[in-house]
């Protein structure tokens, strides 16, 4: 068994981290604080990707015979955004089979503001598992179906166990997903795939300590401006 | 708890995972995730802690006052525990929401202190029948995302004012004239989450929803059960309660072992280590 205590250290404000210049620190009312959507509450726009969770639904009589034995409350579907109202709401569709009720996985909730937007959100990375990368901040890591027209979505979900290396690859990826959400780095398919390449030589357990999680998205982050570069 | 809601396949996905001894992070059935202990973070008590496991942030901070001793036991001085769920922890606690979850731990932590072995409550006494110190502790769950009990297990280090004199008690202005409890058999509290077949230590919400019963253990450093507690809707048959109490053990030592370590080399820094606190 592992058990690892350590004493609190001084987290440097992330301004500082990142190299922005911040002299003022006190404000009057009327300042503007800040433009930045990070802590925001998630704002749909039609055609974003959303996963979500039903928590609560309509109890009409057509509603029973017909939803409640393919979808119940606590259940996670992927959808499309088809139209926003003008209080926030947001009305969702399943287009194709493509969507829909999701099976098993791990949802990682992260900041909205944090998902890039690109053209496609379903992914299937090379290391062995897929990820639905949701605009509105929930992601889902899932095994990669083995047959293609067995896909994401559709209304019956497969509950035979995963096997051991596909919870290996999933569980990996979970835990560099939290790492780069700790440090502020946007996620897509390839911020995605990099860190989980700069993790491979840590144990998955590993990845979650402060020193580690530093070092991994260091290299990510080097690998990503060479690329760009 | 708070409780979070989970759809079959994750719940499925989850329980097979434990099965496997591969939590959804990586961890196995019996690892911790990383723990912050700070001492002496509240400056006006006699001893304060602060312990921050994943996403639960707790402080205890305890401070000493003259009282009498209780009629049965007029040679001991006595603990007095109070647990407040703050409202910052989850929307659950808002008003008095998180009222009864603090009962429930005050009254385990309660039943764990009533234990010979674990505070040695003679040397609080003053004077037989007529002073005592009675230790009052105060918990505050500043962030609560998954079994505070486990959490709140860390013992104080102590430092109270020693007096002098009989049958007027003068009590030394000399703020380092004092005697620190020992704190060697306080207990630490264990929580097991049975999932499955399988029981898990330091569940997160996710693995809590999946889990229908959970034990506590309170487990001193020489491995010895002071309290044992069930929580739960769930069943536990007799089998696993005692396969549980052996695991509670094993990691409890490790746990009295890491926490031992980690206040010596807290204490080792001296008075001129760098306090984090709140706003570091």
């Amino acid at each position: 068994m592992a058990m690892e205590m350590r004493l609190p250290v001084a987290r440097k404000p992330l301004s500082e981290r990142l190299g922005r210049d911040t002299k003022k620190h006190l404000v009057v009312p009327g300042d503007t604080i800040t433009t930045d959507t990070g802590f925001m509450r998630y704002i749909g726009e039609v055609g974003d990707i959303v996963v979500g969770r039903i928590t609560e639904r309509r109890r009409s009589a057509e509603d029973e015979l017909a939803m409640r034995g393919f979808l119940q409350e606590g259940d996670l579907i992927s959808a499309e955004v088809q139209a926003v109202f003008s209080d926030g709401a947001v009305s969702l569709h399943t287009r194709s089979l493509k969507y829909g009720k999701l099976g098993q996985g791990v949802l990682v909730q992260v900041s909205p503001s944090l998902v890039k937007r690109q053209k496609t959100h379903f992914h299937d990375l090379p290391c062995g598992a897929s990820v639905i990368l949701g605009n509105n901040g929930f992601l889902w890591i899932y095994p990669t179906p083995e047959h293609k027209e067995e896909e994401a979505g559709g209304f019956t979900a497969n509950l035979e166990p995963v096997s051991l290396a596909d919870r290996e690859v999933i569980s990996r990826l979970r835990n560099c997903i939290v790492s780069l959400v700790t440090q502020r780095m946007m996620l897509y398919d390839t911020s995605i795939l990099y860190c989980y390449e700069a993790s491979l030589p840590h144990q998955i357990k590993d990845i979650l300590k402060p020193e580690i999680m530093e070092e991994i998205v260091m290299e990510t982050r080097q690998r990503l401006l060479e690329q760009e570069g | 708890m708070a409780s979070v809601a989970l759809s079959e396949a994750e719940k499925v996905y989850i329980m097979h995972g434990v099965q496997e001894d591969l939590r959804v992070d990586g961890r196995g059935c019996e690892d911790y995730r990383c723990v912050e202990v700070e001492t002496d973070v509240v400056s006006n008590t006699s001893g304060s802690a602060r312990v921050k496991l994943g996403h639960t942030d707790i402080l205890v901070g305890v401070k000493a006052e003259m009282g009498t001793p209780k009629l049965e036991k007029p040679n001991e001085g006595y603990l007095e525990f109070f647990v407040d769920c703050s409202a910052n922890a989850t929307p659950d606690f808002e008003g008095r929401g998180g009222d009864d979850l603090g009962t429930e731990i005050a009254n385990t932590l309660y039943r764990i202190f009533n234990n010979k072995s674990s505070v040695d409550l003679k040397t609080l006494c003053i004077s037989p029948r007529e002073h005592c110190w009675v230790l009052y502790v105060d918990v505050l769950v500043i962030n609560g995302n998954f079994n505070c009990a486990s959490v709140s297990r860390i013992p104080r280090v102590r430092v109270l004012e020693d007096e002098e004199g009989s049958k007027d008690i003068e009590l030394s202005d000399d703020p380092y004239d004092c005697i620190r409890l020992s704190v060697e058999n306080v207990p630490c509290i264990v929580t097991l989450c049975k999932i499955g077949c399988r029981h898990v230590v330091d569940a997160t919400l996710q693995e809590e929803a999946c889990s229908l019963a959970s034990l506590l253990v309170s487990v001193t450093s020489k491995g010895v059960v002071t309290c044992l507690r069930k929580v739960g809707k769930g069943s536990l048959d007799p089998e696993s309660i005692f396969e549980m109490m052996e695991t509670s053990k094993r990691v409890g030592k490790v746990l009295h072992a890491s926490l031992q370590s980690i206040l010596h080399k807290e204490e080792s820094l001296g008075p001129k280590r760098q306090k984090v606190g709140f706003l570091g």
